[in-house]
């Protein structure tokens, strides 16, 4: 082969380094974290009740149910998609599971007992199935997830509506009661579960082939078909696994709060949303994962929980969570744009 | 320069101050066709002169050489003094100074990553951040925004097509100053007469009123040039302008540009065809590695100095004008690995036949819209075709998708990195990307992963070879072979290749024949479709002419030359 030294850009054999560079690379990473960390200082100072072993416990347990939702949310918008019906489908997947379980006698629901492990069971298969319509709109007839999930919110809603018709289940299978409310030396099993979840997340997307084609599917969704990637299996998949997620979600959620009923889990879309984009993952796909999730769980966590300990409006707490999803989205284009142009 | 005889047991070029020398009668002339074509019928002896002079042009010429020295003696409106540009850390410009003036045509030339590009957008505004002196009119300037470079009458057609396809031709051409009346709305009728006297002034006729997106690729590129051509800017810089053009579409291009020169705009032209940058500038200016190198009037210059300067050895033996005929081999080529059957879709392909076999490169040459695109695509499984079959090894086929088309042993290389490639990921991740299911059934294998990629970038010499830098930080021709490189670890039975050498200089094109070249010899059946006449005649053993969609003619075995590809065509 004759020679190639023509190709070569000028700089080339030098790798760019130097500490800036890098900071800027990994702006994504390093400005959650340092808002978590000031944020967390803050609270300490200010309140005297937050910085004590038993608050960690409870910001843990509270950033849980959000946590195992947010585990799906990260693979979907890794591969630069959205799921706007998470919190639906773990409403209406708690809900079915408390509807195969026998209620007690003065909940007035028309509901189908079942043995628990069926019934948890047929309530996974449910939220699988959501999952998987969700799935079919996007990849075969191509609606844009947005639209698909939008609709698939509704529709979960519907479903939930008529499983509970207004009423207020309140049992659901014993195992999901010990993994939702119960605990094991002292430690909440639903923080386990997370933990477990989140644990299991990162691993596919770092160290299995399925976790590298999500990410190469969002980098470039042209770019993975014309590798011979299969992306609309790839898509159809993580669509499905974020509306299991949602579903474990929904039904230990149910446990947790001791009851089933319509509009349970509203703010939860909201919640995963801001988890995952605060934490650093990109809203364009490609960039971030479980890491970043964790971080910005904790960021959300640390605010909603730090909030109640100081003084403060609880009116004006919602504007505050606002402001801070705002500078969070504004890093994340930021970080996007800088990363751009350094690989430009 | 001057040592560029022996580099890599090329054969040693002739110096060209020798060549003059031997001749002096032409000598005086300087070299270039243009300015002795009319006295002196071109001579064989000289392979890369050009054949066939455009009359229009070569009347036009002396006046454009007077202009040139004139604006020689004036103070150009557009100055840039030491520029220099970093990207995360690489210099992309080092040092710079170029000057405009009035009623000139610039050309530039350069290889990938020379730096052409980059001064372009600074000066377009597109890089805000730069250092260096900026002297617009005479005055420092500093544009932070495109916005400010277009009130300042700067316009740029960038390489990549940049249009609104769901908005009308019209809008497109007025694209951001639509004309209003006095309430502020849009006057569509004025718009659409307007645009359609315009375009119609370049030579396009089409409907304003259609939607752009519905108009051929070519054309699509001729308005977004028409756009900023017809804008009022008086600095008019063209990326790349024709590579998605044909030869007529070229031509009215060319009257135009110098239509537009006569009345003192500015016309900046990069390009890689250099036969064109020679026909159509006033002066030339030659980057290599963010440096200028050279600026010279065109008409004291030929296309073997400029590559040479370009690349800074010997380049004439890689570049060939394929002017003359080509006698392509007789067939000795194996089994038939793919057989194509009356494939039609569409507006796109009628009736599409022919097979591709081991061991040869089938070249399928056509201008832009030809239904190459297409039909590489259905050939990859992207898209389904609407009649006809393929079969690959003797298997029909319906491939439901590219991982379909991949498993039985199809590969493609498209025309666009950008389409290709993962460019915020390492290089090692782009190479494996095609071979994870090989080696990997769940888990993946990064050091095995690193390993097959270290091999690839050894054998293809991709510079630098570090399998764990990103691939955005590859030049354009490196990251071409790393696009390449993915599908070479466990070979696919039939390899398709667009344009595999569009935008590369001559010494990346070089690798990348050869490369095909290898590929060949160990039994693929590689196929090669391009617009360009002299990609598929370097590459190809068999050529087949693609016009509207329909295969016109076969060269097999055959004289070939440029020519009778364009004639074919």
């Amino acid at each position: 082969m004759a020679s190639s030294d023509s190709a070569t850009a000028p700089a080339d054999h030098k790798r760019p380094r130097g500490l800036a560079p890098f900071l800027r690379s990994q702006m994504r990473n390093i400005a959650p974290f340092l808002t978590l960390i000031f944020l967390s200082a803050f609270f300490a100072i200010a309140s005297p009740s937050f910085a004590t072993i038993d608050n960690v416990g409870n910001i843990l347990t509270q950033v849980s149910v959000t946590g195992i939702i947010a585990v799906g949310l990260t693979f979907v918008i890794l591969c630069a998609e959205i799921d706007l019906s998470i919190a639906s489908i773990a409403n209406v997947t708690g809900i079915a599971v408390a509807y195969f379980t026998l209620q007690e006698s003065y909940v007035n629901i028309a509901n189908v007992p079942m043995p628990g492990i069926v019934a948890i069971l047929l309530a996974l298969a449910l939220c699988a199935l959501l999952g998987l319509v969700n799935a079919l709109g996007l990849t075969m007839i191509g609606i844009p997830s947005f639209i698909m999930t939008l609709a698939m919110m509704q529709i979960a809603a519907g479903v939930s509506a008529l499983l509970v018709r207004g009423q207020i289940a309140y049992k659901v299978p014993d195992l999901i009661t010990t993994l939702g409310s119960g605990s094991i030396g002292g430690i909440p099993w639903i923080v386990i579960v997370a933990a477990v979840m989140l644990l299991g997340g990162h691993l596919v997307l770092t160290y299995t082939r399925f976790g590298r084609y999500v990410y190469m599917v969002g980098g470039n969704r042209e770019a993975a078909e014309f590798a011979g990637l299969n992306v609309k299996l790839i898509l159809g998949s993580v669509m499905v696994i974020s509306a299991v997620c949602s579903g474990i979600g929904g039904m230990l959620g149910v446990a947790h709060f001791g009851s089933a009923q319509q509009n349970e889990f509203d703010t939860y879309l909201l919640d995963s949303i801001a988890a995952v984009v605060v934490g650093g993952t990109s809203l364009f796909g490609g960039r971030g994962g479980i890491g970043n999730t964790i971080v910005g769980l904790f960021v959300l966590g640390v605010l909603n929980n730090g909030l109640d300990h100081v003084n403060i409006d609880s009116f004006l707490k919602i504007l505050i969570r606002g402001l801070i999803l705002l500078a969070a989205l504004i890093i994340n284009v930021y970080a996007q744009r800088l990363r751009e142009q350094a690989a430009d | 320069m001057a040592s560029a005889g022996v580099v890599r047991g090329l054969p040693s070029p002739l110096p060209l101050a020798g060549d003059a020398d031997a001749r002096p009668a032409r000598g005086g002339w300087g070299l270039s066709p243009r300015y002795n074509s009319r006295r002196e019928p071109p001579t064989p002896t000289l392979p890369r002169k050009r054949e066939r002079e455009p009359t229009a042009d070569a009347v036009a010429t002396p006046i454009s050489y007077a202009i040139a020295l004139m604006s020689q003696g004036r103070s150009p409106i557009l100055e840039l003094n030491q520029i220099t540009k970093a990207f995360g850390g690489v210099e992309a410009l080092r040092g710079v100074d170029f000057a405009l003036h009035a009623g000139e045509i610039h050309g530039l030339v350069g290889e990938n990553g020379a730096g052409k590009s980059t001064l372009m957008k600074i000066i377009a505004g597109v890089h805000p951040e730069f250092s260096g002196r900026f002297m617009l009119d005479g005055k420092e300037t500093r544009f932070r925004s495109t916005r400010d470079a277009h009130a300042a009458g700067i316009g740029m057609v960038h390489q990549e097509l940049s249009v609104a396809p769901d908005l009308t031709v019209a809008e497109n051409v007025f694209l951001g100053n639509q004309p209003t009346n006095r309430l502020g709305f849009v006057q569509w009728r004025r718009m659409a007469r307007e645009a359609g006297e315009q375009l119609s002034r370049f030579g396009i006729d089409v409907d304003p009123m259609t939607r752009l997106g519905d108009l051929p690729i070519g054309l699509q590129q001729l308005i977004e040039i028409a756009r900023v051509l017809f804008s009022g800017a008086r600095i008019i810089i063209l990326d790349e302008p024709t590579s998605a053009l044909s030869p007529p579409e070229v031509e009215r291009l060319f009257a135009t540009l110098h239509k537009l020169r006569n009345e003192g705009t500015s016309i900046v032209f990069i390009s890689h065809f250099i036969e064109d940058i020679l026909r159509v500038s006033d002066v030339v200016t030659v980057f290599r590695n963010g440096r200028k190198i050279a600026e010279t009037a065109s008409a004291d210059t030929t296309k073997g100095a400029l590559i040479e300067a370009m690349i800074g050895r010997g380049g004439e033996a890689l570049e060939h004008s394929y002017t003359d005929d080509l006698m392509l081999p007789q067939s000795g080529a194996g089994a038939a690995v793919l057989k194509v059957d009356r494939l039609s879709l569409r507006r796109s392909l009628q009736d599409v036949s022919f097979e591709a076999r081991a061991g040869e490169v089938l070249g399928i040459y056509g201008f832009m819209g030809c239904g190459q695109l297409e039909l590489s695509r259905i050939l990859f499984g992207k898209q389904r075709p609407d009649g006809g079959t393929l079969a690959v090894d003797g298997t029909a086929r319906t491939f439901r998708s590219t991982a379909a088309a991949r498993r039985a042993g199809v590969a493609l290389v498209p025309e666009s990195r950008r389409a290709m490639l993962f460019h915020q990921e390492p290089v090692y991740k782009n190479i494996s990307i095609s071979v994870l299911d090989r080696i990997s059934a769940l888990l993946l294998k990064p050091v095995r992963e690193r390993a097959i990629a270290q091999r690839q970038v050894e054998q293809l010499q991709i510079r630098p070879p570090v399998v764990g830098l990103d691939l955005g930080m590859l030049s354009g021709g490196n990251q071409q072979k790393v696009a390449l490189a993915k599908w070479l670890t466990y070979p696919p039975r039939l390899l398709v290749l667009c344009e595999p050498t569009r935008g590369m200089d001559v010494g990346a094109k070089n690798d990348v024949i050869n490369i095909v070249r290898d590929l060949r010899a160990k039994g693929l059946a590689i196929i090669v479709l391009s617009t360009e006449p002299e990609t598929v005649l370097s590459l190809a053993d068999r050529i087949l002419v693609l016009k509207r969609g329909a295969v016109v003619r076969e060269f097999a075995g055959e004289a070939v030359s440029k020519d009778r590809l364009l004639e074919a065509a």
